[in-house]
């Protein structure tokens, strides 16, 4: 595997980062000539944000989101960061800076991003489209959970910063915001009562786009509207998706 | 004041750290952190760490927490080989990808025996045999995958180097196999990555890495494993609860 033909314009942090690094022995290559601004080399303008988007189609349907393990989002945001020249306030450079990203998106997984699949499912996935009861008590344990979740997402994380790890927005703010309009889509009113979350969500709705953010959410804002699966397929997904959200 | 680790060497990504760092020469102070004894909510650690967690790493005023940022910010910081978390982007993309799917298919899912057999009954706990079961499927499932899937033909999971995604997965793996699940049993391929992947880090210190965890049968077994204090039972019921 080898994308070393591409170093002389891919955006490599590897080469970038060790500021601090000692190794008097192994002198580093120089950075990579910028592709935007001054200095920038020609070339297509590579929209990186409508990319970033589109390329979490699969999450776009928690159907497609329920096999694959939406873990993956992580995976391919990080390597179209690196592949295509993006403001550095994505995925910085600075070693902390970067480090406050790497701990959000590793946090997430177990917390918020179960805990609003969770609620999709038992709020709206299970019964409506796959015709299974939930219990009240299950679904008032799930989004309790979630709120408690979102709890921590504001004390911890978001505090009185502007966004998750810092004044500018990451990734770590859009793989947040995706995760949360899985409750949003299955009815919950997750920002009632949270307006540190509210504005928030107003500020990275912002910083990606209105347009940009109906379009990549329209298929799971809807998702209380899903029709009644057809019962060879939910017999094929129900361990799939039982799997997915213990 | 350098940098600091917090770890407790029972716990799965608190080992992956330790001997990654220890692996590599980077000075560090090793804070022990004993989870069942409270420590973990103590005053003194929720000032290093609010989120009450470990590991946790501390680098003058930088405070990190999450095993997976803790061992990139190691790997990137000090001069460690490039394999480990390679500067080449499709080599690192498989990491990423690795522990995306280590996330949802073997975090949780590996601890469990541990949980079932030996800290569950501590607090007088015992898991009906259903969920047991459940349990030993879904590891057989994931280790079927980190075989098919990850090490195929390679020499390590994401490639012919060693990474961080192999010190998650031996880390995870040794959990179960200390309480006596072998998983290895069977599994020639595995074992083999095992055994590479040991040789590479060195004899004195996987011994030294997993002594704790690996005796902690015997311990149980001499009721020298101390009683969990008070204020971790929510903790451990919430644990407990989570195994499906």
């Amino acid at each position: 595997m080898g994308s070393g033909g591409q170093r002389g314009v891919a955006h490599d942090p590897g080469s970038q980062r060790p500021e601090s690094l000692e190794s008097p022995g192994s002198p580093r290559p120089p950075p990579p000539p910028p592709r935007h601004g001054p200095g920038a080399l020609p070339g297509p303008a590579v929209p990186a944000l409508p990319r970033r988007l589109h390329l979490r189609q699969e999450e776009r349907h928690p159907l497609r989101a329920a096999p694959r393990g939406a873990a993956q989002s992580v995976a391919i945001l990080l390597y179209l960061n690196r592949k295509y020249k993006v403001p550095d306030h994505w995925y910085p450079q600075d070693l902390q800076a970067c480090a406050r990203v790497d701990e959000y998106l590793a946090w997430q997984h177990t917390t918020l991003r179960r805990n609003c699949l969770r609620a999709l499912w038992h709020k709206v996935m299970f019964p409506v489209f796959l015709g299974e009861p939930v219990s009240p008590e299950m679904l008032a344990a799930t989004l309790a959970e979630l709120d408690a979740t979102l709890q921590l997402l504001e004390d911890k994380f978001l505090q009185n910063k502007a966004f998750l790890t810092g004044p500018h927005i990451s990734l770590a703010d859009l793989i947040a915001i995706t995760e949360l309009m899985h409750p949003v889509g299955a009815g919950c009113q997750i920002f009632e009562g949270r307006p540190k979350l509210a504005a928030w969500r107003r500020r990275v709705e912002a910083a990606v786009g209105e347009d940009l953010f109906q379009e990549a959410h329209e298929v799971i804002l809807k998702a209380k509207d899903s029709p009644p699966a057809d019962p060879i397929i939910k017999q094929k997904l129900m361990p799939r998706v039982l799997a997915m959200i213990q | 004041m350098g940098l600091e680790l917090y770890l407790d060497l029972l716990s799965q990504p608190c080992r992956a750290v330790y001997i990654f760092a220890k692996r590599n020469g980077i000075p560090f102070e090793l804070r022990p952190v004993e989870i069942f004894r409270g420590q973990l909510l103590s005053k003194d650690f929720s000032q290093i760490n609010s989120l009450c967690k470990v590991p946790a790493l501390k680098d003058g005023d930088f405070i990190l927490s999450e095993s997976t940022a803790i061992l990139i910010y190691l790997s990137c910081k000090y001069p460690t080989a490039d394999h480990w978390y390679p500067s080449n982007l499709q080599a690192r993309a498989r990491i990423h990808e690795y522990l995306g799917w280590h996330a949802d298919c073997v975090r949780g899912t590996f601890g469990a025996p541990l949980w079932i057999q030996v800290l569950a009954p501590l607090i007088g706990v015992h898991l009906p045999e259903e969920k047991v079961q459940r349990n030993r499927a879904a590891i057989d499932r994931a280790l079927q995958q980190l075989e098919d899937k990850f090490l195929r033909d390679q020499a390590f999971l994401t490639g012919q180097d060693v990474t961080l995604a192999d010190l998650m997965a031996l880390e995870e793996l040794i959990q179960p196999v200390a309480v006596g699940f072998d998983l290895f049993e069977g599994r020639p391929k595995l074992a083999a990555w095992r055994e590479r992947l040991e040789a590479f880090l060195g004899t004195d210190l996987c011994q030294e890495t997993h002594g704790l965890i690996l005796n902690i049968l015997e311990q149980a077994a001499n009721k020298k494993i101390p009683d969990p204090a008070p204020e971790i039972y929510p903790y451990m019921l919430l644990r407990i609860s989570r195994i499906p």
